[in-house]
């Protein structure tokens, strides 16, 4: 066939081939564009090569955090105060694809836990930080968990975290104490104690929770899968076991804080007790209180106003953070002050029910009664609560010594007890009066300091530590909610140098003359002897208990007689309470609001002192009876305080007191009840009827 | 005094190394879909079934002298711009372009491949028809318009990638045909001036990023530049002797992209590393000098055209397609020849070499 153009190809024109040199152009050009290209391929290959490698090893591994469980919170015998209970949330992961969600995809995570897709979107815009997984549902339910399980394939970018959550006591037991925890906000992530966690961490918010967040805390691990592009798992790489959090042993003996708590039903206020000699706080309990359990999942706006907003305070730990007069439980700190300075010793006085001092009428309280104390010394000073007595004692000590004994006791200072956001209070003296106001000291101010009124304004736990401190002869303890003995070791020093920055001393003692200790001490146990003291009814027969009343006006009798004299204006009632009256075994504050008179304080504190007895007399008759070869009582257990129909437990429950039966038997009363199904269903519902 | 034409003169060393890259091309389609989804298609196979077709359309074309071939263009160009109006006119449209035809009885047919052959073929008749050393421009405003007419509307379908594949041929033909510095010149400003005005009007968006995002792939590595970033990764990661087969990573783990076709030198390059990637541009390298050398010893300037059509072609597209892989090039979905999974770019290929035999094996016809 080619011969039919042989002719044609050969014709004259033609005889010119290309030119090898255009031809050559074409070799090099060929020869330039593969140097070039290897040279690429050396750049990626080999100089870039652990950089790529690194990128390509990030684009499949998908990590699945796997959070740590809080330790526990143990009261001093190990019984659980606080627990957790396991749950599921719904993370939607974001790291590895390139393939934004479609709308279609959105509907079918949607679908798939029950929610709306602007309620996904709205989590994924209120996450920290880009790329990592969002929480798109807390308390997934096993309905859900296993629909999500059963669809992998068509949910690839779903994934299931379980997470253990907070177990409170119901009905606000030991709230304040204990506190609550919560997702660490963007603000405390810029505080140097938090740099550490990651955002979107549950941390401590506050009581023990914060301040020994970093004992309960454990460290989040991970499980670290193989995916492909669609984020489908193809492989397991290995996993970081999370380490749980340690167990906190606190100084708090359930069976006294559940007297305490009782002891304060229906009234708002605060009950401390302390042993003195350590500083060890058995009981903590203020009124109103919260629900801690509506932390632990995500507590609603609605109810965040609510606490906020609640005008009775129900957020504040009113036994470290209410500063209020002390009234007459302030004339200890008088007295001990007095017979210092050697005056209230010999001081004698006549109580007409009232006195000028500087010039103005001073009423004593009993004149309410239309009665006289008549010849008064310290002794009946005291247990009869004269004012006359402490208003004469208060002009000639002026007000710089009494400023001076107050503060030595620690009134007007933080007691460095190991809870965050403690109040100082205030005592006030000449140079506070010029530092606060820029005014002069009126003379007229000492007698009201004198009878615990006026500026001077007190914390419960203050004014425990400083009454407790003269009752155990000068000894005064820092108040502590865990031994720092019981922390795990590599964090016991931390916890001793952060109780040290407070400033206040582990112990101080300060002499008192002994004398003047035994007159002091007998004068309080007749506060609540009957027939000789303040707080007759308060009486524990058989038991040698001490204290001193007070009841402090808000306003003056005057002025709330002017406003009809409601409620909300009636009087705060005090009392500290120590058993036995010198070097206290147990020693206790009560503040009832409105409480109108220190003897229903002091019944109160009674209460709890007689709890604290009774405990302390059964375990010394079992083992008198073990001793005897007999078989001892049983000790008694608490579970009472997880209630045993959960549904009390939350919004159902009365935040204001309730009753804690004790349930023989059970010792880990939440590990009975988290386990079931059932009941983590029963807290979830009350969540989301908030 | 014509001689036999012999398969003796066929070029068996040619073959030998085009065969080699098509193994290896094989091997990495394997590996690249045998633990995929698309392991039950046997595309390795599918692709052996290609390669043995394309030898036998290889052997073909080789026996028909290429001048027939030369001779012949007017129909099969006239044909080319039929076909290609009748696809903007009834063709298929799938995913937003309109590339097929169906064919009754023969199936889904795209006519924009084998345009290409045509062009290669036309090209070559138009300059070696013209006598003289050099150019005039009413002779390069003749060849512009042979090429620039089917260009034209393959990009309206739209597919960029395929329309620039028809300028290599024309570019390789000005320069063998004799232009002059001034006339490059020329067009290259006059190319560069129009550059400006079909960026604005001739582009739709999607094209506009897949030209530009290479140039930035971290920084949008989550959207259009995602494509070229994986490529990166696949390349860089295989390090000096790669990952091995069927061990890629990003290949296996399906972030490489089509890695069977388009991105095939990326998953070459990550399983088999540096020293793999070299030895498959050296085998290219080879394949193109041993191109060139048919063209030095073609008997006549038809022969020497066709062939450096070929060449450009083929260069072109290992430019493009490599350059993609490496970062440098946009992703405009060139195959890489020889070695991308497909039945149109295997026959192209084959069909090409088929006519660079045939020049060969008629070297000595006088």
């Amino acid at each position: 066939m080619a011969s039919d153009n042989e002719n044609g190809n050969n014709g004259v024109q033609r005889e010119e081939k290309v030119a090898s040199s255009k031809l050559a152009f074409f070799q090099y050009f060929v020869l330039a564009l593969m140097l070039a290209l290897s040279f690429r391929l050396w750049r990626l290959q080999i100089v870039g090569s652990e950089k790529y490698a690194q990128l390509a090893l990030e684009n499949r591994i998908r990590e699945v955090p796997v959070l740590a469980p809080r330790g526990k919170i143990l009261e001093r015998e190990g019984r659980v105060i606080v627990d957790n209970y396991p749950s599921f949330s719904a993370l939607l992961l974001r790291e590895d694809n390139g393939e934004r969600l479609s709308a279609a995809d959105y509907q079918k995570y949607a679908d798939a836990l029950h929610i709306s897709i602007e309620q996904i979107k709205q989590r994924i815009r209120g996450s920290a930080t880009q790329g990592t997984p969002v929480v798109v549902k807390d308390e997934v339910s096993f309905d859900e968990l296993s629909y999500i399980e059963s669809h992998r394939d068509q949910l690839p970018m779903l994934e299931v975290m379980s997470v253990s959550r907070r177990l409170y006591p119901k009905n606000g037991f030991a709230a304040h104490l204990i506190g609550y925890v919560g997702q660490v906000s963007e603000a405390m992530l810029d505080q140097p104690q938090y740099e550490l966690y990651q955002p979107g961490a549950v941390v401590g918010q506050s009581g023990l929770e914060q301040w020994y967040n970093d004992v309960l805390m454990g460290e989040d691990g991970s499980r670290r899968v193989l995916v492909n592009s669609t984020g489908k798992e193809v492989g397991k790489l290995n996993n970081v076991p999370a380490v749980p959090g340690h167990p906190l042993k606190t100084t708090i003996d359930l069976d006294i804080q559940k007297a305490a708590e009782e002891a304060l039903e229906g009234r708002n206020g605060a009950i401390i007790a302390m042993d003195p000699r350590t500083g060890n706080i058995l009981a903590m309990v203020s009124r109103p209180a919260f629900d801690p359990n509506a932390f632990a999942v995500r507590i609603s706006r609605q109810d965040w106003n609510k606490l906020v907003t609640d005008e009775a305070h129900p957020l504040l730990n009113k036994a470290i953070q209410a500063q209020l007069a002390p009234g007459s439980v302030f004339k200890i700190i008088m007295s001990v002050a007095g017979t210092e300075e050697g005056i209230a010793q010999n001081l004698h006085v006549n109580c007409s029910g009232g006195g000028v001092f500087y010039g103005r009428y001073f009423k004593c309280w009993v004149t309410a009664e239309h009665r006289t104390h008549g010849a008064v010394d310290l002794s009946k000073g005291i247990f009869q609560s004269c004012d006359v007595f402490f208003y004469t004692l208060a002009e000639r000590l002026g007000i710089s010594k009494i400023a001076k004994w107050a503060h030595l006791f620690g009134l007007g200072h933080k007691t460095g007890i190991d809870l965050a956001n403690e109040a100082s209070g205030v005592m006030p003296s000449e140079e506070w009066k010029l530092r606060n106001f820029r005014q002069k000291w009126f003379a007229g101010e000492t007698i009201s300091v004198g009878i615990g009124q006026g500026a001077v304004a007190t914390t419960p736990i203050q004014l425990l530590r400083a009454v407790a401190g003269v009752s155990s002869d000068g000894v005064l303890r820092r108040p502590r909610l865990v031994d720092p003995a019981e922390l795990p070791e590599e964090m016991r020093q931390r916890y001793i140098d952060k109780a040290d920055a407070t400033g206040v001393p582990e112990e101080v003692k300060i002499p008192i003359d002994q004398q003047s200790w035994m007159t002091i001490t007998d004068a309080m146990a007749g506060v609540v002897t009957p027939g000789v003291g303040t707080a007759p009814s308060a009486h524990l027969q058989g038991i040698d208990f001490a204290g001193k009343t007070g009841s402090a006006q808000i306003l003056s009798n005057a002025l709330k007689a002017k406003l009809g004299g409601g409620k909300k204006l009636r009087d705060n009632g005090w009392f500290v309470g120590v058993a036995p009256r010198r070097d206290p075994e147990i020693a206790v504050v009560t503040l009832l609001e409105q409480g109108e008179h220190g003897y229903l304080a002091a019944r109160a504190a009674s209460q709890v002192i007689r709890a604290y007895v009774d405990k302390r007399r059964l375990a010394e008759h079992n083992a008198v009876k073990t001793a005897r070869g007999v078989a001892a009582e049983k000790p008694i257990e608490a579970a009472g305080i997880w209630g045993a129909d959960a549904k009390g437990q939350g919004a159902g429950g009365s935040l204001n007191g309730g009753s804690w039966k004790i349930l023989p038997g059970v010792r880990d009363g939440a590990a009975a009840l988290m386990l079931t199904p059932a009941y983590a269903d029963s807290l979830r519902h009350e969540q989301e009827a908030h | 005094m014509r001689r036999f034409v012999s398969l003796r003169d066929f070029d068996w060393l040619l073959l030998g190394l085009v065969l080699l890259i098509c193994a290896l091309g094989t091997v990495e389609i394997y590996s690249t879909t045998v633990t995929s989804r698309l392991a039950d298609t046997h595309m390795h196979l599918k692709q052996i079934e290609w390669i043995v077709a394309g030898l036998m359309v290889m052997f073909m074309v080789s026996l028909i002298n290429y001048q027939v071939l030369l001779d012949n263009v007017y129909w099969a160009y006239g044909a080319s711009v039929a076909a290609l109006v009748a696809v903007l006119a009834v063709g298929q449209r799938y995913l937003g372009a309109k590339r097929w035809i169906r064919v009754p009885g023969v199936g889904h047919f795209q006519p924009s491949e084998w345009v290409k052959l045509v062009l290669i073929i036309a090209v070559a008749k138009y300059f070696a028809d013209l006598a003289r050393e050099e150019l005039t421009w009413p002779e390069i405003i003749k060849a512009g318009a042979i090429v620039l007419i089917p260009m034209a509307l393959v990009l309206k379908q739209p597919d960029l990638g395929t329309a620039l594949t028809y300028l290599p041929a024309l570019l390789a033909g000005l320069l063998l045909a004799g232009i002059s510095w001034k006339q490059a010149t020329v067009i290259v400003v006059l190319g560069a001036a129009l550059v400006v005005p079909v960026w604005h009007w001739g582009l739709k968006p999607y094209q506009k990023a897949r030209l530009t995002s290479f140039m930035n792939p971290e920084e949008d590595a989550r959207g259009s530049g995602y494509q070229v970033q994986q490529s990166l990764i696949a390349v860089g990661s295989g390090g000096l002797w790669g990952k091995g087969v069927k061990a890629g990573t990003q290949t296996q783990g399906q972030f490489l992209p089509i890695p069977y076709t388009d991105f095939i030198f990326a998953a070459w390059s990550e399983e088999h590393g540096f020293v793999g990637a070299l030895v498959m541009l050296l085998l290219y390298f080879l394949v193109l000098m041993r191109l060139i050398q048919n063209a030095q010893t073609a008997h006549d300037r038809g022969g020497a055209f066709l062939i450096m059509g070929v060449v450009a072609v083929i260069t072109f597209q290992i430019l493009v397609n490599v350059g993609m892989v490496v970062g440098w090039m946009p992703v405009t979905g060139i195959p890489l020849p020889l070695m991308s999974y497909g039945g149109s770019s295997v026959l192209f290929t084959f069909l090409a070499l088929g006519m660079v035999m045939n020049v060969r094996m008629r070297r000595f016809v006088n």
